[in-house]
């Protein structure tokens, strides 16, 4: 039944076949509910992301904001650091997606190996965001400094925040892994894993395209969105 | 039957914990979470009551409480509003009565994710306790008003603007965490965990008013939690997001090019659908109590669960409204009244099934059906003057007037109290096994309706006269009449009274545990899963060990030919009604 017949049904009408009713609807496997769960985790953080990136592409038209890109003196004039770290995170979500491939195959073993892997990457990308922080305030543009770098070291922040927060489960299961336990148990949290992680990535994707645009861009963003 | 074979596929083994501890205090049990929710909630609620109470007497009755000073009155305004909004009606009407009966109702034994629930409840006790905390840190609580508007919310000025707003802003966060480990749960237990014939449509209107508004506060708190984020930095870390270059006593402040328009937006994006988020649940609660009460079948089922459906889509996109006077384009006003207007649609039509379910229907005057009564005219005169405050020209000069503090206290402070009335007086016979005292009750009731028209009604007036909200005193201006000081002085008695009655309420909650007359088994003849648990109170697991089968929807009340006036949902097609045609009278809702 498609989600229109659902919400159509008319409920106070007796239906002939009330036994395949009560044999087609029913409660479902925690597996089930774990990943509706996660899917609605990920609409959330999609949300809290949009409304960032909603008042970031309002402020861009603010007088005084200086972007961080666009002229050949701005720091993301030359992007080759960001392109790395993207490497860092892309490597990990591949890694950890082999782990799950491995997982689903019963080869426990070139799981495990994949999935520290992912871990390093991903530890890898965490070090390097904060590296680009470091670089970023030691030239002078400070979180506070201008409205643009805010917005940045806001994004990137509570990115890394997701991804930190997700390695905690990433750990977990890994854990799980390494300790042998009930194997279809272990490939759904893996599953759950990969998910978020390749979901981090395409995140990442959207933030360094946003932050690296250059004041054109965001007006005529600005102005395709009606915040201009 | 072949019902008993699939009726239970989930054979989890279910730990029964046996200490106190285990049981109540780190307990796992959806029950045991939701009283923890109610009992939280009821408390803080207490406290924004008796902080309304020291307004009050400040606006009744100038310079003659000097306990209350300017600052203090602002500082009681702030906490008044943010607790009732927050932390008493969400947390009640989700973590209370949403984890009580989403299990019960959907037929399942606990919610999806019980230690995540049980985070939950510990986070929102937490949060309280650092809002709380404010009351005693230097400076004292923040008095920016709920709202928190910057930039007056971090100017020197504004009482508690040092450590009060850090632990206002650390509370929402925390209560945010907490809703969203709960949030998660009702909504993937309600798709999830439904039990066999428990189709979508089957569900009591309870449950989908608790889903909706679910599924709206997920979406809508990350708007707090990014302006809390944004003005935390503002505030410790001197960024500009919503902090505009300005000098304040007399020194420019060292921000630069921000906006506190942006803040105003993401704060009403998250502040209109929590209006909802608080009715939805209401809604869904008083229909159930109305056509269990009146022994008649719901009016209109589908069109009512489509309008919640709607309601909470548009609610998302008439948030503007709250800030017609901010200097907003005019078209963007035309918008935003036009989307306003749209939404009392939906609700207009929920409020006339309300009406019609009464009809000619079999009504018995028991308290909770008084509170549910009463909540459809309270509803339908805040739900009015919602209509004059919708329209921007009318908006303009009523702005920021007593006219506003007496809608929004009509339309969701007395309304949804009543219906959270109406619910424990319907729903504590389940919890504790025990009835309320019905003649406490109906004082209780009477009190609390006629007490909230005479402190509310006449504060409509006060706006027509340009009564500025958030005034600690009107002073002698020249074109206030001595009648608004008489006005206001009666509307502080009838409070002081209306507070007052309060206790009789809690006071029955209390002495019925031990006292009232034994509930029995489904005392009000109600058809929903919830009352039809082997055990009253229900025991943990729910169910003993048998899930139980849905056969039919939650409003089998007074089906033509059957034995009984009411057919509980687990009870098979058949076997209660002699013969049904499937054309009898009671399927009226046929005409939606
Ligand atoms: C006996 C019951 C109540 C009384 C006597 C009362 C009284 C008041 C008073 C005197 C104010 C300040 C008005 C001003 O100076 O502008 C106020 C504000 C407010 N109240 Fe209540 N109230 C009651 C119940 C509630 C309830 C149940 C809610 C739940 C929605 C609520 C929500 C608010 C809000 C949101 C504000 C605005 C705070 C602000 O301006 O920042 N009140 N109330
Ligand atoms: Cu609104």
């Amino acid at each position: 039944m498609n989600i229109f017949q659902k919400l159509t049904e008319k409920p106070w009408e007796p239906s002939s076949d009330a036994m395949a009713a009560a044999v087609a609807t029913g409660p479902t496997s925690q597996i089930d509910a774990r990943k509706l769960m996660l899917n609605i985790f990920l609409a959330i953080v999609s949300v809290l992301f949009l409304l960032i990136f909603a008042t970031f592409i309002t402020h861009s038209q603010y007088p005084g904001f200086e972007s961080l890109a666009g002229e050949p003196w701005k720091p993301f004039a030359d992007t080759t650091n960001l392109w790395l770290n993207t490497l860092w995170l892309t490597l990990s979500s591949v890694a950890m997606h082999t782990g799950l491939v491995k997982a689903r195959r019963g080869i426990s073993g070139h799981a495990l190996i994949a999935m520290v892997l992912a871990i390093f990457f991903a530890v890898q990308f965490v070090l390097a965001q904060l590296w680009l922080w470091r670089d970023l305030s030691g030239m002078g543009y400070t979180l506070p400094s201008n409205p643009a770098n805010s917005y940045f070291y806001l994004m990137t922040g509570v990115h890394a925040l997701h991804l930190i927060g997700g390695l905690v489960v990433v750990l977990r299961s890994t854990f799980l892994l390494w300790r042998g336990g009930a194997l279809e148990r272990i490939q759904n949290s893996l599953k759950l894993c990969a998910t978020y992680w390749h979901y981090l990535l395409g995140l990442w994707l959207v933030l360094f395209f946003l932050l690296t645009r250059s004041p054109e861009t965001y007006r005529a963003i600005a102005i395709a969105c009606g915040l201009g | 039957m072949t019902h008993v074979a699939i009726a239970d596929q989930e054979e989890e083994t279910h730990h029964h914990p046996t200490s106190f501890v285990a049981k109540y205090v780190w307990s796992q049990d959806h029950k045991v979470i939701a009283v923890q929710y109610s009992i939280i909630a009821i408390f803080v609620g207490v406290v924004a009551l008796i902080l309304s109470g020291f307004m009050r007497l400040q606006l009744g009755f100038p310079d003659t409480f000097s306990c209350i000073n300017p600052n203090t009155y602002l500082q009681f305004m702030t906490m008044h509003g943010m607790i009732m909004v927050i932390y008493l009606l969400t947390a009640l009407l989700l973590g209370g009565f949403g984890n009580y009966l989403i299990p019960l109702m959907v037929g399942t034994r606990d919610m999806v994710f019980p230690y995540l629930n049980m985070l939950s409840v510990w986070f929102y006790f937490v949060s309280v306790l650092v809002l709380l905390a404010s009351f005693f840190v230097s400076g004292g609580p923040t008095g920016a008003g709920w709202t928190l508007y910057p930039p007056q919310t971090i100017l020197p000025g504004t009482p508690g603007n040092e450590w009060g707003i850090i632990l206002m802003i650390a509370s929402l966060a925390i209560f945010i965490v907490a809703f969203t480990m709960g949030g998660l749960n009702y909504v993937t237990t309600i798709l999830q965990a439904r039990t066999h014939g428990m189709t979508l449509m089957r569900m009591p209107l309870t449950l989908w008013g608790i889903f909706i508004a679910s599924m709206m506060g997920l979406l809508a708190f990350p708007a707090l939690l990014v302006s809390a984020i944004m003005m935390a930095l503002d505030l410790l870390a001197g960024t500009s997001f919503f902090m505009p270059t300005l000098v304040s006593l007399g020194d420019s402040v060292d921000h630069e090019g921000g906006s506190p328009l942006l803040f105003q937006h993401l704060f009403w994006f998250f502040g209109h659908p929590e209006v909802y988020i608080v009715a939805l649940p209401a809604f869904g609660m008083v229909s159930d109590v109305l056509a269990t009460h009146a022994r008649k079948n719901i009016f209109g089922y589908r069109m009512m669960v489509w309008a919640l459906v709607i309601i909470g889509a548009l609610s998302f996109a008439v948030w503007a409204h709250h800030m017609f006077v901010s200097g907003m384009n005019l078209i963007f006003g035309f918008f935003f009244a036009t989307t306003t207007l749209i939404i009392a649609v939906p609700t207009a039509i929920k409020v006339y099934n309300w009406v019609l379910t009464l009809w000619q229907g079999n009504i018995k005057l028991t308290p909770p059906m008084l509170f549910a009564i009463g909540f459809v005219f309270t509803f339908t005169h805040g739900g009015l003057s919602g209509l004059f405050l919708g329209n921007v020209i009318v908006d303009v000069p009523l702005a920021d007037t007593y006219f506003v503090v007496a809608h929004f206290h009509m339309v969701m402070g007395v309304s949804t109290v009543m219906v959270l009335f109406a619910a424990i007086y319907h729903w504590y016979p389940l919890v504790t096994g025990r009835m309320l005292h019905e003649g406490m009750a109906r004082l209780h009731f009477w009190m609390t309706f006629l007490g909230a028209y005479a402190v509310f009604l006449p504060m409509h007036y006060l706006g027509f006269l340009g009564v500025p909200r958030r005034y600690f005193a009107m002073g002698d201006t020249a074109f206030m009449p001595e009648s608004a000081h008489t006005l206001n002085a009666s509307i502080s008695i009838f409070a002081l009274v209306l507070m007052l009655i309060q206790t009789v309420f809690i006071f029955n909650l209390i002495w019925s545990l031990k006292r009232g007359p034994k509930a029995g088994h489904n005392p009000w003849g109600a058809t929903s899963l919830e009352w039809q648990t082997p055990q009253v109170p229900p025991g943990h697991g729910n169910w003993g060990d048998k899930l139980p089968v849905v056969h039919r929807w939650a409003y089998d009340f007074s089906v033509p030919n059957a034995k009984e006036d009411c057919i509980p949902q687990n009870v098979p097609k058949g076997a209660d009604e002699t013969h049904h045609d499937g054309s009898g009278e009671h399927s009226e809702g046929k005409t939606v």
